[in-house]
């Protein structure tokens, strides 16, 4: 079971690689067109193609950027001449550190607030945070953005509005900048998070096991830690894993308003400069990501539901 | 003082939409002497487990003790603090559920949850939890019990899922056991054993035990008073003996002619109208409007529970007379035609429903899991009512979806009239779908909650006949006065309607496309008993002024016996034996023919089960040889493991497929 779902992953990243590497193909225009714009004619534009391998087919082409991939190898940049690997890792560490600091923050709240909210269902609590949650989900990223920025940077003058660090330095500096950009992606994400454990920790004490662990006469926080939570939380790794992936490739906004430099960011400047061979990189590493993550999250899943596991292991 | 169990006129209820307070349990004094094992009965929304579980000073979510208080050994459960409430509860009184697959915590495991018992109300020292948990599940006759303790609740069979919650009800080793509908929804072999175990635990320990349930049968067999329940309120009360046999109710004796027996080849009698809802039942008598003996006097004042000449305890002013008319009235005679034409040929029917593995299906090969079911050749004639019996995971309601054509077969063909069928259901013609519908167990799930009975009615007559306008609507309006339904309920709302009451719905939404064969799949199980007979009355009529073949899928044999001419009984997917239905009950019969009849609780105080066969459930059947060959309490030997059994044929029409002589079938088990 385990192999055969690692099996279909690899699979997924694979016809996804051929998708973007197909897509980049069939655009009009190449690498060295893109990069030297008006000058690409002539002995320039011969010279760049050369240099850039683009003479050869392009079955060749994809096999050598798919076997540089997998070694972690994207070839060179277009315009700058610099290694990929070495640009987009920096940029990946730098969205690898602000995912980690808002989960860091984000998680453990929101399964905190989602079990208090889903114990005290309709109570005063409840209803405070379950508004605030909806009123998080609904404002949009920029907006929540600018309004802390006014806030906390602007008239308060507590924290930086915007991060001047380069996407190389080492991560110390990052810190305090780093702070208000989590703090606004740490909100949307606990609400999201928040409101589905809340309904899935009320669905559980309002189940039969609960009841019964009641009338066997197992105290409140006993029946609440080993009997509802472990089963009320299983659909939330699910969750966690989409906002991971979510936190990795899909905050863009948040990088611009910022001004962080995260892969989101890097992905729209290589696109406005059309740095092709860039963009297919992180195409292809936050595909990677998503795939890997959502792997993940399907098997602890299945290590901690032991419905699910006994299943697995009957299926393999 | 000697109860152990003391409710004095408790009140329990809820605030309803409209802010009036709606009673759901009225004025009950209930008491339990140390040993004794007393039955609730009664319908769905009787108050039968609200009552149970008010013994433990627990209510459900919404509703409010009004009145009353509940003891147990003298201390007032609704009076203790929390902590008290904790030792008590699955100490000295303990519960044990309806559903334990669902009363089981899922993430943990069997040992943990029997040892979190004992950890809680247990005087053995820690180190000793362990084996004791081991002995607990041995006493509850779990097989390899060292092995279940590793095991997670859903890796257990219902039957073994209710061992260990009773298992875990005893570890507290306590003086009263409450048992709420125990058995419901089990196999009848699981039930009979299940019960047998709970009869034997109770006089063992010295246990009192209150019994939850709507089956008079299991009542009868672990009971020795009984307490009939209706809207509410005690109606009637006395001795086992009493309740069953000579009830001085009228609503007790309604229930009672509701119930389908195994010797009783006529039609169970219904119980017409329904039980008021909480806080309706007005002031008079709550049962009025269904009692045959009313008078004026039963609709103004409420009748007080009074003892009988008879014996026993009724709610009733006509008590006497109650108790003179007794004697059965006999039920009707399910409609018995066949014409000989035959309407629907199964032959050779297999189905699988193991599916190649990914890597079988790379290298292009089949799976060589046996089918689920296989080698199913039956022909049902024109009219007749062909009963399905099995336990559950005997393929009964599989065959069903197959000829409906929702689950292709692996093999073999499905003909009716004199058309073979196309075996998926989208290739079938309009005319072929129309011939055969389907009628499922639950009209909660097979109904669309959005759809009003018009919306759902008119589907089929649109589809088939291409209705319009006045006409759909009249024509409605007629099916649904033939499941004896009014016009007036073709714009409710499946929300709107009781059970049994959307069972009949269902019925006409199959008889409304004029289907010459009704697929009935266990369609009374999720019904009440009285509901129960006006249903199974409802199928006879259809059946006599329709003309209709039935299959009929029922775990009940009861049930099966009351309306079927021929029944067959499958076991892990292959047949047994089919014949007549009196050759199947009263001939000679298949080994595992005669466990299923003798695990058939009857309600009658002086009858027991036999209990022949283990109640082992078998998650596949037998590469070789015969089904049923694991669990026979007549294997014959190696044979029965190797070769497949022959068709014997004791009479005409009746076949039996089993290694044994026909002449041995019936003798008793060799010593």
């Amino acid at each position: 079971m385990l192999m055969r779902r690692l099996f279909l992953g690899a699979i997924t990243v694979w016809i996804v690689s051929v998708i973007i590497f197909a897509g980049v193909e069939v655009l009009p225009g190449d690498a060295c067109t893109a990069f030297l714009e008006r000058e690409a004619q002539g002995k320039l534009l011969e010279n760049c193609r050369e240099a850039q391998g683009l003479n050869r087919s392009a079955a060749e082409r994809y096999f050598d950027w798919a076997s540089g991939a997998v070694r972690g190898d994207f070839g060179v940049s277009a315009n700058g001449q610099k290694s990929i690997s070495e640009l987009v890792g920096n940029r990946l560490r730098n969205s690898l550190l602000l995912a980690f600091c808002a989960l860091a923050i984000g998680v453990p709240l929101a399964i905190f607030l989602g079990v208090v909210t889903g114990l005290r269902r309709d109570k005063p609590v409840d209803l405070v945070f379950s508004t605030t949650a909806v009123f998080a989900m609904t404002i949009p990223e920029f907006v929540s953005a600018t309004v802390l920025i006014l806030v906390f940077s602007v008239w308060l003058g507590w924290l930086p509005g915007i991060v001047l660090t380069s996407a190389g330095a080492p991560v110390p500096e990052f810190f305090p900048e780093i702070l208000l950009p989590v703090i606004v992606l740490g909100m949307v994400m606990t609400a999201h998070i928040l409101r589905m454990v809340r309904s899935s920790v009320i669905e559980v004490m309002a189940g039969d096991y609960v009841q019964m662990a009641v009338l066997k006469g197992v105290p409140y926080w006993r029946i609440v830690f080993r009997h509802a939570l472990p089963n009320a939380l299983l659909p939330a790794i699910n969750v966690v894993a989409l906002t991971i992936a979510w936190l990795l490739g899909g905050v863009v906004v948040i990088e611009v308003v910022f001004n962080y430099p995260g892969l989101g960011r890097m992905m729209i400047d290589a696109i406005s400069d059309r740095d092709l061979p860039v963009v297919q990189a992180i195409a292809l590493i936050v595909a990677t990501v998503y795939v890997g993550v959502n792997l993940t999250a399907d098997i602890m899943t299945m290590v901690l539901n032991p419905r699910l596991r006994t299943h697995a292991l009957r299926g393999s | 003082m000697s109860a152990l169990i003391d409710i004095r006129d408790i009140s329990v209820g809820f605030v309803g939409r409209d802010g009036r307070t709606r009673e759901v349990l009225r004025n009950i004094d209930l008491a339990v002497a140390p040993g004794e094992c007393v039955g609730l009965v009664g319908e769905s929304g009787s108050g039968k487990s609200t009552l149970a579980l008010a013994a433990m000073g627990y209510l459900k979510r919404g509703l409010r003790l009004l009145n009353g208080s509940a003891a147990f050994n003298g201390i007032d459960m609704f009076a203790q603090s929390r902590q008290e409430l904790e030792r008590i509860r699955g100490g000295q009184l303990a519960l044990i559920p309806q559903n334990s697959g669902q009363s089981l915590t899922p993430t943990l495991r069997v040992g943990a949850q029997l040892g979190e018992a004992l950890r809680l109300h247990s005087a053995l020292p820690a180190n000793r939890h362990a084996a004791k948990v081991v002995e607990l599940l041995g006493h509850v006759r779990l097989p390899d019990p060292e092995s279940i303790v590793q095991r997670f609740p859903h890796e257990l069979s219902g039957g073994q899922q209710q061992r260990v919650a009773i298992a875990m009800a005893l570890a507290g080793e306590p003086e009263a056991l409450l048992l709420d509908e125990p058995t419901t929804g089990l196999d009848v072999t699981t039930q009979a054993h299940i019960l047998e175990l709970l009869r034997d635990i109770a006089a063992e320990r010295g246990m009192a035990m209150v019994y939850v349930s709507h089956d008079l049968g299991a009542i009868a067999r672990v009971c020795t008073r009984v307490v009939v329940m209706y809207a509410g309120e005690i109606v009637l009360e006395g001795s086992t003996r009493h309740v069953l046999r000579s009830p001085t109710h009228p609503y007790a004796q309604g229930l009672l002619a509701s119930i389908p027996k195994l010797d009783d080849t006529t039609l169970p009698i219904a119980l017409d109208g329904r039980p008021p809802a909480p806080g309706d039942a007005g002031a008079g008598c709550a049962f009025a409007d269904r009692c045959a003996l009313v008078q004026d006097r039963c609709r103004s004042t409420r009748p007080q529970l009074v003892p009988s000449e008879f014996g026993g305890t009724a709610r009733c002013f006509f008590a006497k007379e109650a108790g003179r008319q007794q004697g059965r009235t006999i039920g009707a005679a399910p409609v018995r035609f066949s014409s000989g034409d035959t309407m629907l040929d199964l032959d050779g029917l297999s189905i699988s429903y193991a599916r190649p593995r990914l890597l079988e299906q790379l290298l292009g090969r089949g799976t060589d899991v046996p089918p689920t079911v296989d080698d199913i050749s039956i022909s049902i004639g024109k009219g007749e009512t062909l009963g399905l019996v099995g336990e559950s995971g005997s393929g009964k309601s599989t065959i069903l979806k197959t000829i409906a054509g929702l689950l292709p077969p692996a093999g073999g063909t499905v003909t009716a009239g004199n058309q073979s069928l196309p075996h998926a259901v989208e290739q079938r013609e309009p005319g072929q779908l129309r011939q055969i519908q389907l009628i499922f167990q639950n009209p909660d799930d097979s109904l669309n909650p959005r759809h009003t009975v018009a919306d759902i009615l008119e589907q089929p007559l649109k589809l088939y006949f291409g209705l319009t306008g006045d006409e759909l609507r009249s024509r409605s309006a007629e099916i649904l006065e033939r499941v004896r339904l009014g016009a007036h309920y073709l714009d409710r709302l499946p929300s709107q309607l009781s059970g049994g009451e959307k069972q009949r719905v269902a019925i006409a939404r199959a008889f409304a496309a004029g289907p010459e064969i009704v697929l009935c799949d266990e369609v009374t199980s999720a019904l009440d008993v009285s509901v129960q007979a006006a249903v199974l009355d409802l199928l006879n009529e259809l059946k006599e002024t329709q003309g209709t073949t039935y299959i009929f899928v029922s775990h009940d044999l009861a049930v099966v016996r009351a309306l079927s001419d021929r029944v067959a009984v499958l076991y892990q997917g292959r047949l047994c034996e089919i014949g007549q239905t009196d050759q199947v009950f009263e001939g000679k019969s298949h080994p595992y023919t005669k466990v299923l009849l003798g695990a058939v609780l009857e309600p009658d105080p002086d009858a027991a089960p036999t209990l022949a066969a283990d109640d082992i459930v078998e998650r596949a059947p037998p590469a070789r040889g015969c089904p049923f060959q694991r669990r026979c309490p007549r294997r014959l030997g190696e044979i029965c493991d190797t070769d497949t059994p022959p068709w014997q044929s004791p009479e005409a029409g009746h076949f039996i497929r089993c290694h044994i002589l026909l002449e041995d079938l019936n003798a008793d088990r060799p010593h």
